[in-house]
C-alpha cells in the first residue's frame, strides 16, 4: 500500500511540469551564477533569443518541428508500452527514403508529385526500421529497448556507408548525397509568405511544421478516437485484458512500432526535405533521444508534446544565442543546461510527486474540514 | 467482552493481551481507520470481520508495525507499548501470517524458517537452533513438518503451517492470522483450526481476520465487526448469529443465501469432450475434461485454486488454445480448424466473466466507459468503420450502470476507482449485455462485498431463468452450493466427478476436491 495519496489530474499534467522546469532553471541559475553571470539576465538574453530577435522565432519553430515528431513518435510505442529508443535510427532511415524519392524523382516530375512521396517514403522507410525490432519483441520476446539501440547503430553504419559509397555526390569529398531539384525541396514559410506578400525574416522554417501539426492531430484522433487506439492503449495498460479481449497482442505491438518509426521518419522532412534538400550524415543531431524527454514531459498527450516540443525548441535556439553572447557561456555550457532540463523533466519527472500530493491532500482535508 | 478462556487468573484478571484506544489511520484523504478500540482477551480466538476495505487489514498492518497509526494508543499485556516496525512487534511477541505467504519457494523449510535468524556468520549455529525450534513446536502443537523439503513443492496447507512456525518461532504469544483459510481445502481448514486450538489452549492469544461468517461462527470466542474504517460492534460468539453479523458488516439486512428456484434444462448450449491443455512451461495443465451445459442450467465447478479451473476457463474463453478434445457451442464444433479465439467465442454466443477483474476483466487505468466495450469494441454500436463513437460508448456504459447497479453510474470515473464489487457489477454488466447464449464466470463474487454477492447471485439465476447454459467456477463452496444444479469437481486438471446439487455437501465434495472419487471412499 503506497502512502502516497493519488495527484489530482491537473496538477499531475500542469503544477507538475511547471515545478520540474523551475527547478532545472533554479540549479541552471546556480550554474550560471558560479562561472559569474547574472542568471536573470541570461534567461533574458534566451528568451529574446528564442522569440524576438528577427528569424529566432522561425528557427524555434524548426527545432520544435522536429522534436513533436519524434516526441509523438516515442509516445505512440509508450501507450503501448514499448521503450522505443530508436527514433534517431528511425529519424535516418526516413531520411533515406525521403532522400531517394526526392532524388529520383524530383528531375521528371513536378513537385506537387514527388514532394507527397518524399513524405511517403520517409514514413514507409522510418516505419519498416520500426517493424524488426516490434517483430522481434512481439514474436521472439528479444526486448525492444536493446534491439532499437542496436538498430540505431546498424542505421548509423548502414548511413555511413551509403552517402560514403553509393548516393555519394560524384566528384565531391564529403558524404553526402548530389543537392535535389527544385521539385524535390520542401517550401520554406518564408518563401511561402513572399509569395503572398508577408515579408518575414530568414529561417528554415519550412512546410513540414504543418505536416507536425497535423500528426499532433491525427495522434489524438489515432490513440483516443479509433478502434487501434483502443488496443493499442489496452495493450499498453493491461496486455493480458487485451488478450482476454481478443486483441491479437503481437499484431498490435507491431504495428504501433511501425506507427512509431513512421513518425520518427517523418523527422526528415523536415531536416532533409525542407533545410538541407539532400541526405547528410547525421542529420538526426540527438533529436531522437531528445524525443524521449519530449514525450515524457509531454505526458504522451500531443498538447503535452505541442508544449514540451516548443520549450526544447526555445532552449536549442535561445541556447545558440547564449553561446554567441556571453564570453563564458561556451557551447558545452548551453548543452549542460539542456542536459538539466531533460534531467529534471525526464528522469526526475515524478520527484515532485510525493510532496506536491502530500500537500494538496492536507490542502483538500483542510478545505473539507472548514466546510463541515 | 468474553471471560478469559483459560483457567490461569488466580490471583486477579490478567490485563488484555491487545487494547486498543481510540487508533485512526488515514491514507491521503481515505481515512482506512476511525478511532478504532479493541480489547482481546489473552488466550482467546478473537475474529475480526468485515467486507474488503473495511479497514481490517490496516489495522492489522498497524498492530504489527508495518503502518504507523496517526493517533491512538497501543497496550500490549498490559503496557503502552510504541509499535514501529514489525521488529518491535517480534520483539512485543506478535506474529503475523500474511494472506499471501512469504516464503522463499526453492528454500528448504528449514531455511525459510531461519530467515531473519541466521545466527552468526556460519549457518551451522543458526540451523541447530531453528531445528530444535521445529522440533518443540512440532511436539507441543502437532505441527510436523519436513525440514529439508523444498518450501515450493509442500501443498498449500503445509506451506501455511510453515508461515505459523515462522510467526511462532520467537516465542509469540499473540498471533495475526490474516484470511487464513482462502486457500485451504475445507479439510485442512479443520486442520488449521485444529491447531489453533491447540496454541489457544497453551495461551496464545489469536486474531483470526476473515470475511467468511462460517469460521467466525466455528472458530472464534469473540468476534470484532468493522465496517468503512469503523468498529461497529463487539459480541461473544456464542451470542451472535450470521445474520446479525452480516447485518452489521453491511449495514443492512442481506439474504446470505439467494433462492436458487427451480431449473428448467433445455438443449445443451456449451458440450466439452475430452479437452486438454499442455503448456510448455508447466506441462500438462488439464485433460480428459468432458461435460454438457444445458440451457437454463448451472453447472459448477469445484476445487481448490489452481487445480485446472483457471486452464479449463482459459481454454473454454478462447485464450488458451487447447490440444486435444473439442468444444462444441450451441451445436457448432469451435475446435474443428484447431484455432480458437476470444473474437470468435464471442462471436458464436459465449460470454466470459474471468476469474481475476483486475488482471483480465478490466483495464484499470481506463475509464469505465472504455472498460464497458472491452472485448466488444469492434462491435457496430461502438462506432462505424475504424472510428469509436465516443459518445455512443458514453451513453451505452450509462446504460448498463443504470441497469447493473452500478455505482457511482459515472461512465468517466477510472476503473480502479470503483470499488470490488462494483468493479465487478460492471464486468458482468458488459458480458450480460451481450445477451449470452452460453456464460463461462470465474470467481463471481471474489473480494466482492456481501451486498454485492447477493445481487450477483440473483443477476445469475435471472439470467440462467432466460435459458442460458451457465458454467460458474468457484473456490467458495458455499457459492457453488447456492447456485448450482450439478457440480463438477476438479483436481489435479482433471474432473474427479460430476454430481448432483441434491447429492452433493460439503463432506463430499472436500473428499472429491482432494481426489477422491465418490464411491471410492470406502
Amino acid at each position: 500500500m503506497s502512502a502516497t495519496p493519488p495527484l489530482p489530474r491537473w496538477a499531475d499534467l500542469f503544477l507538475l511540469p511547471a515545478l520540474n522546469l523551475l527547478a532545472a532553471f533554479f540549479v541552471c541559475g546556480l550554474i550560471v551564477l558560479a562561472i559569474g553571470e547574472n542568471p536573470i539576465t541570461a534567461l533574458g538574453v534566451m528568451l529574446k533569443g528564442a522569440f524576438i530577435f528577427p528569424g529566432s522565432l522561425g528557427y524555434t519553430l524548426y527545432y520544435t518541428t522536429n522534436f513533436i515528431f519524434t516526441g509523438l513518435a516515442v509516445a505512440v510505442a509508450f501507450h503501448a508500452m514499448m521503450f522505443n529508443i530508436g527514433g534517431e535510427g528511425q529519424a535516418y532511415i526516413g531520411g533515406l527514403g525521403a532522400g531517394l524519392v526526392s532524388l529520383w524523382l524530383a528531375q521528371y516530375m513536378p513537385s506537387l508529385i514527388v514532394l507527397p512521396l518524399a513524405v511517403i517514403g520517409a514514413a514507409l522507410f522510418g516505419a519498416a526500421w520500426g517493424i524488426v525490432p516490434g517483430y522481434l519483441q512481439a514474436k521472439r520476446g528479444s526486448h525492444i529497448v536493446i534491439t532499437t539501440i542496436m538498430f540505431n547503430f546498424i542505421a548509423a553504419s548502414l548511413m555511413v556507408w551509403l552517402l560514403a559509397g553509393p548516393l555519394i555526390e560524384p566528384g565531391q569529398m564529403s558524404p553526402q548525397t548530389p543537392k535535389f531539384d527544385a521539385a524535390g525541396q520542401l517550401p520554406s514559410v518564408q518563401a511561402i509568405l513572399g509569395a503572398v506578400g508577408i515579408k518575414v525574416a530568414n529561417s528554415p522554417l519550412n512546410l513540414s511544421f504543418l505536416i507536425a501539426l497535423a500528426a499532433l492531430f491525427g495522434f489524438w484522433v489515432l490513440i483516443w478516437r479509433t478502434r487501434l487506439g483502443y488496443e493499442i492503449r489496452t495493450v499498453g495498460q493491461n496486455p493480458e485484458a487485451a488478450r482476454y479481449a481478443g486483441i491479437n497482442v503481437p499484431r498490435v505491438v507491431i504495428i504501433t512500432l511501425a506507427i512509431s518509426g513512421a513518425l520518427a521518419g517523418l523527422m526528415a522532412t523536415n531536416e532533409i526535405l525542407g533545410v538541407q534538400h539532400r541526405v547528410v550524415l547525421n542529420f538526426t543531431a540527438g533529436y531522437g533521444f531528445t524525443g524521449i524527454a519530449v514525450a515524457l514531459m509531454g505526458r504522451n498527450h500531443p498538447i503535452g508534446i505541442f508544449l514540451a516540443s516548443l520549450l526544447f525548441g526555445a532552449l536549442y535556439q535561445g541556447g545558440a544565442e547564449l553561446d554567441f553572447e556571453f564570453q563564458s557561456i561556451t557551447r558545452e555550457m548551453v548543452l549542460l543546461i539542456q542536459g538539466m532540463i531533460i534531467l529534471f523533466s525526464g528522469a526526475l519527472a515524478y520527484m515532485f510527486n510525493p510532496p506536491v500530493a502530500r500537500l494538496l491532500a492536507r490542502f483538500a482535508a483542510k478545505r473539507e474540514a472548514a466546510h463541515v | 467482552m468474553a471471560g478469559v478462556a483459560d483457567g490461569t487468573n488466580g490471583a486477579g484478571k490478567p490485563p488484555p493481551a491487545i487494547e486498543l484506544r481510540g487508533v485512526s489511520k488515514a491514507f491521503g484523504l481515505v481515512q482506512a481507520n476511525k478511532n478504532i478500540d479493541l480489547v482481546v482477551e489473552p488466550g482467546t480466538v478473537h475474529g475480526i470481520i468485515g467486507e474488503n476495505g473495511a479497514g481490517k487489514s490496516t489495522l492489522m498492518n498497524i498492530l504489527y508495525g508495518l503502518h504507523r497509526a496517526d493517533s491512538g494508543e497501543m497496550i500490549i499485556n498490559g503496557a503502552a507499548t510504541p509499535i514501529h516496525s514489525s521488529a518491535d512487534a517480534i520483539a512485543c511477541g506478535i506474529g503475523m501470517v500474511h494472506q499471501h505467504f512469504m516464503l522463499v519457494p526453492n528454500f528448504s523449510v528449514l531455511e525459510n524458517v531461519m530467515l531473519g535468524s541466521e545466527g552468526g556468520m556460519l549457518l551451522a549455529e543458526g540451523r541447530e537452533e531453528t531445528l530444535a525450534t521445529l522440533k518443540k513446536l512440532a511436539d507441543e502443537y502437532g505441527m510436523t513438518v519436513e525440514p529439508d523439503a523444498l518450501a515450493g513443492d509442500l501443498p498449500v496447507g503445509l506451506q501455511q503451517r510453515v508461515e505459523i512456525i515462522k510467526a511462532l518461532k520467537g516465542g509469540a504469544k499473540i498471533l495475526i492470522l490474516d484470511e487464513p483459510t482462502g486457500v485451504l481445502t475445507p479439510q485442512e481448514a479443520v486442520s488449521l483450526f485444529k491447531i489453533l486450538d491447540t496454541l489457544k489452549a497453551d495461551g496464545v492469544t489469536i486474531l483470526l481476520i476473515t470475511h467468511k461468517l462460517e469460521e467466525i461462527m466455528a472458530a472464534t470466542d469473540t468476534v470484532s465487526i468493522m465496517r468503512q474504517g469503523e468498529m461497529v460492534g463487539h459480541r461473544a460468539t456464542a451470542e451472535t448469529d450470521p445474520e446479525e453479523l452480516a447485518e452489521l458488516m453491511v449495514g443492512r439486512k442481506v439474504l446470505l443465501r439467494v433462492d436458487r428456484g427451480t431449473s428448467a434444462p433445455g438443449d445443451v448450449k456449451l458440450k466439452v469432450e475430452g479437452l486438454g491443455c499442455t503448456s510448455p512451461e508447466r506441462g500438462r495443465l488439464i485433460s480428459d475434461i468432458a461435460f454438457e451445459v444445458r440451457g437454463g442450467e448451472i453447472l459448477g465447478v469445484a476445487g481448490i485454486a489452481g487445480n485446472g479451473q483457471s486452464e479449463l476457463l482459459e481454454a473454454l474463453a478462447g485464450m488458451r488454445p487447447p490440444d486435444e478434445g473439442s468444444i462444441q457451442i450451441l451445436g457448432q464444433s469451435i475446435t474443428a480448424d484447431g484455432h480458437t479465439d476470444p473474437q470468435t467465442m464471442r462471436g458464436v454466443g459465449l460470454a466470459h466473466i474471468p476469474e481475476d477483474r483486475h488482471k483480465f476483466g478490466l483495464v484499470l487505468g481506463f475509464e469505465a466507459r472504455e472498460n464497458a466495450i472491452l472485448g466488444y469494441h469492434y462491435a457496430a454500436q461502438t462506432g462505424t468503420g475504424r472510428l469509436i463513437n465516443t459518445g455512443a460508448v458514453t451513453t451505452h456504459c450509462q446504460g448498463l450502470m443504470q441497469a447493473h447497479d452500478v455505482r457511482p453510474d459515472n461512465p468517466h470515473l477510472t476503473a480502479k476507482n470503483f470499488s470490488g464489487g462494483n468493479q465487478q457489477k460492471l464486468v458482468i454488466a458488459r458480458e450480460l449485455d451481450a445477451s449470452p447464449q452460453v456464460l463461462i464466470v470465474g470467481q463471481p463474487t471474489r473480494g466482492v462485498d456481501i451486498g454485492a454477492i447477493e445481487f450477483i447471485h440473483k443477476e445469475l439465476i435471472a439470467l440462467r431463468d432466460q435459458g442460458a447454459a451457465i458454467l460458474l467456477v468457484s473456490v467458495e463452496l458455499e457459492e457453488v452450493l447456492g447456485l448450482a444444479d450439478r457440480i463438477m469437481v476438479m483436481n489435479n486438471g482433471q474432473q474427479v466427478g460430476i454430481i448432483d446439487r441434491a447429492e452433493a455437501d460439503e463432506q463430499t465434495l472436500g473428499l472429491m476436491m482432494a481426489g477422491i472419487a465418490p464411491g471410492e471412499a470406502a
